[in-house]
């Protein structure tokens, strides 16, 4: 298992059993009729349980548990993506494909650490394949938007994600076998507020144990990953907009779908990934 | 009668093991509208796209009300080889109509009629086929009306099924997973002095009117 120390997995469940305790004594006072704000609450605190208890679960275990995590991520979200676009009967085929080969083999790429391949995998041959597939069915009605609509899905839910779980396999010297504290620190920054950044500055700019940045590059990081998750929200929204939903979907309660979750997530990993490639990694 | 107890195990099994492939691939949840569930006697009646409705519908059920609803299918269809037959009557329990009326034997009204008879629910797609047309819902067939006059102490729910078209396209094998949601509206009857085709348009158009995504290109 990639260290990870005792402390760092304790705090968020201590931050949880606080919520859950704060939660607890506002759902007493409101006696038996809490209000829908207070059950919001209650609702996505649950889900954080479910959410730190997985991803601690899957960090314990290592590799393959955190591939196979955010394979499910990916599969949540194509599936909340593909839902809301439009799709003709002639796309069964390669609607089907994305499930059923192009997910899968992504991650199969990640597992095996082939760079090369997982960098173009999709946005060289599938974006090329894709349209001819859908071309050969020969239905041609509102073709570009139909095949705009599955690569964007492809990219957004697969590709993007993907990157997540390939960070334990960048070789930052100094840093072999703690990969995983680099998808720590991208989750951290992308989901918690301004006050869990300063902290994380603080905390693991001094001392280069948990990432492998100097302070100062630790905060210009993660100001990266915060406007990089701002956009991704951004156009999360505007696509949600577009199609007249409030939510991706209703996997998380409380909380919408996968996407309404991890959009920020979806543009920061990618990028997040290639800066500590190329300014860390030898 | 080890057969009889083999068949049964095998119906339980298949039963929940649909519900649960229906909710891990569409993740399906049911929007109960107009009405809650319930024990009553009623007739689900429903848009028609795909072989996956009825597993949808039923998905949504709770498990007692699931064990003593029966789908309504084309024996035309179903009854067509062995296995269909199979599947259909001992596995799924649904029940067996025949659309063409020259060459029937049995009468589809005294059928449905003879299950609800022994107290059972009855899934109904009214539209009769498949809709591949592109129209949100295909005209009604008669059979709502007369079953309504027939026995008036039944609820008619309506129950739009979205996404199942997109999910398992008419002609298609293997499902794509997609979001599905089934939405519950109120029950509906026919009004003392409505006549056939006022009430088979009104409900065609309660039903259309449960689309949560309406006018969706």
């Amino acid at each position: 298992m990639p260290s990870v120390s005792l402390p760092m997995i304790l705090a968020p469940f201590a931050v949880l059993a606080l919520a859950s305790a704060v939660a607890a004594v506002l759902n007493r006072r409101a006696g038996g009729r809490p209000d829908p704000t207070l059950l919001n609450l209650t609702q996505r605190i649950n889900a954080w349980w479910v959410m730190v208890i997985l991803l601690t679960g899957a960090f314990l275990i290592g590799k393959s548990a955190i591939i196979l995590l955010f394979a499910f991520v990916s599969f949540a979200a194509l599936r909340e993506f593909v839902t809301l676009t439009y799709s003709s009967r002639s796309d069964h085929w390669v609607l089907l494909a994305m499930f059923g080969v192009i997910l899968p083999f992504q991650y199969w790429l990640v597992w095996t650490e082939w760079y090369g391949l997982f960098t173009i995998f999709i946005p060289v041959y599938c974006f090329l394949l894709m349209p001819a597939v859908t071309a050969l069915r020969g239905d041609t009605s509102r073709y570009l938007e139909r095949v705009a609509q599955q690569q964007w899905a492809i990219m957004i839910a697969v590709y993007c994600i993907s990157h997540v779980p390939f960070l334990l396999f960048l070789a930052v010297p100094g840093f072999e076998g703690r990969q995983t504290m680099l998808i720590v620190f991208l989750i951290v920054v992308v989901q918690g507020s301004d006050v869990l950044q300063y902290i994380f500055g603080k905390l693991f700019g001094r001392h280069r144990v948990f990432t492998p940045f100097a302070p100062l590059q630790a905060g210009l990081v993660a100001l990266m990953i915060c406007t990089l998750g701002f956009l991704g929200g951004l156009v999360a929204s505007a696509i949600k907009r577009d199609q007249g939903v409030k939510d991706w979907g209703h996997l998380i309660e409380g909380h919408g779908g996968m996407l309404d979750r991890a959009d920020s997530l979806v543009f920061a990993a990618p990028i997040f990934f290639h800066i500590v490639r190329y300014y860390w990694t030898v | 009668m080890a057969k009889e107890i083999l068949v049964r195990f095998l119906r339980a099994v298949t039963s929940a093991g649909l519900a649960a492939f229906a909710r891990v691939v569409t993740g399906v949840r049911p929007l109960w509208l107009g009405t809650t569930p319930s024990d009553r006697q009623r007739i689900y009646f429903a848009n028609h796209a795909s072989h996956g409705d009825f597993i949808l519908l039923s998905a949504c059920l709770p498990a007692r009300e699931r064990e003593r609803t029966r789908a309504v299918a084309a024996a035309d269809y179903w009854g067509k080889s062995r296995l269909r037959r199979f599947i259909a009557e001992d596995m799924l329990r649904s029940v067996l109509i025949n659309r063409n009326f020259v060459e029937r034997k049995e009468d589809p009204m005294a059928v449905m009629l003879g299950v609800l008879d022994q107290g059972d629910s009855l899934i109904l797609f009214p539209e009769g086929t498949r809709n591949t047309t592109g129209m949100p819902i295909q005209p009604f067939k008669s059979g709502l009306y007369n079953l309504a006059l027939a026995r008036p102490d039944v609820e008619l729910v309506p129950c739009y099924i979205e996404n199942m078209s997109r999910v398992l396209p008419k002609g298609e094998f293997l499902p794509v997973p997609l979001l599905c949601r089934v939405v519950f509206g109120a029950p509906i009857a026919p009004g003392a002095n409505e006549e056939r085709h006022a009430f088979l348009s009104r409900a065609r158009d309660t039903l259309a009117a449960l689309d949560p995504r309406p006018g969706r290109r």
